[in-house]
């Protein structure tokens, strides 16, 4: 990220951005680009309005239209009723509107986000979804890195899977599952062991220690032969496949630390 | 009521970049002490309060001193050498506490560098507002020694740059310093630093006072140029020679952004 923000040099390959280079266009680039950091780095020394106001003059709006944009990102990130408050009392949720906000002052092509609902509550994230829906409406490329699946799937049209700094899987939300997983899966929990004869009655499963997952197409077909095959599990549950499945279907169960 | 953002109008606009970039970094500093406009008198308190405590008090037993070939009473003689003491203790404390802070805590770089600013015109922005700092110090201090009588010359008033030239000196190597700190422990380096040197600055005393074998040490301390330079302007003694002690700054400066330059390049954008 601190590479396509153009900060970092590049450590190999080579990157364009609106088909300039950073190492020759830096600042042309960070002129139409807006970056929201992982980590907030608001200014506590001021207020939420003077933030965007500061903010805004350092892409070189003059102070007049400085304000007048602050304003009106206030009114974009529901902090108007808090322009003048300091910016540390401000909830999570807040603070990352305003972060948000703030990576809007110079009316960016590009909105570059580093995972930015971590540590949100549902209320928080839900709204800052809805106003990153609204943005790429509006025609702004978000580019955003996140870890929750359900965030990537809500708002990514193209979507590309890292492990461990290697590309494992690129396209659409809908594409990938379609890809990698099956339509549905299979959720089923046995008391005394999973039958063996499960898994020639599945073309894919998965053994976690607590349940078994089935990969099938169709689950209430699937769950219906089942037990006219004579295995009856003491739970199920039949749920649509989703990119965290994809996700771990390409990555592994196994924790990355 | 769902606000809409005007996207495509683009006020202002993408793509006007300013002229002088580094003065918004200025812009924010001054943004951010409007409320801390205490904190900022705080600030030449000290070296006023050596100024009466040291000079007038003191001064009385002492009697005169004599300073250019003439004789002076010894408050006067204090005085500018605190002028440029106080431009030290400004520009330093700026560069020091404050940048230590912005550097590490607030993350305030980090959020300029993903702008159009550079890295030259945040060191830049951040010198510059140490130095007027420096400055309103000086200046301050000077139209205190006018009203207690211990400014004579006209010549005084070049010690307002004088302490503008300290100031980015003593800032710039301030923030070379604090680019090597790891904690607010380290701190105490800081303080421990500038106890000596305010003291073997010849602030109190001409260099005549002090052992000969401390002499070159004396010299070699950067507030004594500061002193100097600040005396001499301000009873109109300058001569070439102290074109030595400007050198010694412009030196410092030099030395000390290339330095903070090349530091945060490592901690910021690796």
């Amino acid at each position: 990220m601190k590479m396509v923000s153009t900060v970092s040099p590049l450590t190999e390959g080579t990157l364009s951005i609106f088909g300039r280079l950073p190492e020759r266009d830096g600042r042309e680039i960070r002129q139409r680009m807006g970056v929201v950091p992982q980590e907030d780095n608001l200014d506590q020394e001021l207020t939420v309005k003077e933030n965007l106001v500061i903010y805004a003059r350092y892409f070189g709006l003059s102070w007049s239209d400085a304000k007048a944009r602050a304003d009106e990102l206030l009114e974009f990130a529901k902090l108007t009723d808090r322009a003048d408050a300091k910016v540390d009392p401000l909830s999570g949720g807040m603070k990352r509107r305003l972060t948000i906000a703030r990576s809007l002052v110079n009316d960016p092509e590009l909105v570059l986000l580093d995972e930015p609902t971590t540590g949100l509550d549902p209320q928080a994230r839900h709204l800052l979804w809805e106003r990153l829906y609204r943005l790429k409406e509006q025609g702004v490329t978000l580019l955003l890195t996140t870890h929750y699946m359900d965030e990537a799937e809500q708002l990514s049209d193209r979507l590309l899977v890292m492990d461990e700094g290697k590309i494992v899987a690129v396209g659409s939300p809908t594409e990938l599952i379609a890809q990698h997983v099956t339509k549905e899966v299979l959720e089923l929990r046995f008391t005394d062991g999973t039958p063996d004869a499960l898994h020639t009655l599945a073309h894919r499963t998965e053994q976690l220690p607590d349940r078994v997952l089935v990969y099938v197409g169709d689950g209430d077909a699937a769950l219906a032969h089942m037990y006219n095959e004579g295995i009856s599990p003491t739970g199920s549950l039949i749920r649509r496949s989703t990119l965290e499945d994809v996700f771990l279907a390409l990555t592994g169960r196994s924790l990355n630390e | 009521m769902i606000a809409l953002l005007n996207l495509t109008q683009g006020r202002g606009g993408p793509g006007s970049a300013s002229r002088f970039p580094a003065r918004h970094v200025f812009e924010r500093n001054v943004l951010s002490y409007r409320r801390l406009w205490l904190v900022f008198v705080a600030g030449f308190i000290e070296p006023v309060f050596y100024l009466l405590g040291l000079g007038v008090g003191l001064g009385q037993l002492v009697g005169e001193v004599s300073v250019a070939g003439t004789s002076v009473e010894y408050a006067a003689f204090v005085a500018p050498g605190l002028i440029a003491a106080s431009a030290m203790n400004a520009a330093v404390f700026d560069s020091t506490f404050n940048f230590f802070y912005k550097l590490k805590y607030a993350k305030t770089f980090d959020a300029m560098l993903v702008t159009p600013l550079r890295l030259g015109d945040v060191v830049s922005g951040e010198v510059a507002w140490s130095m007027t700092r420096s400055g309103i110090y000086a200046t301050i201090f000077l139209a205190i020694a006018t009203l207690l009588g211990l400014i004579e010359s006209w010549w005084s008033l070049l010690t307002i740059p004088a302490a503008l030239l300290i100031g980015i000196a003593f800032s710039a190597v301030g923030t070379a310093l604090t680019s090597f700190m790891r904690s607010w422990h380290d701190f105490d380096y800081i303080q421990l630093g500038l106890q000596p040197l305010f003291l073997a600055s010849t602030t109190f005393f001409p260099l005549s006072v002090y052992p000969e074998w401390s002499r070159p040490i004396v010299q070699a301390t950067p507030l004594y140029h500061g002193v100097t330079l600040c005396r001499n302007l301000a009873f109109g003694a300058q001569s070439l020679g102290d074109l030595w002690h400007v050198a010694y700054f412009v030196a410092m400066a030099g030395l000390g952004v290339a330095f903070t330059k090349g530091r945060l390049r490592s901690l910021l954008m690796d």
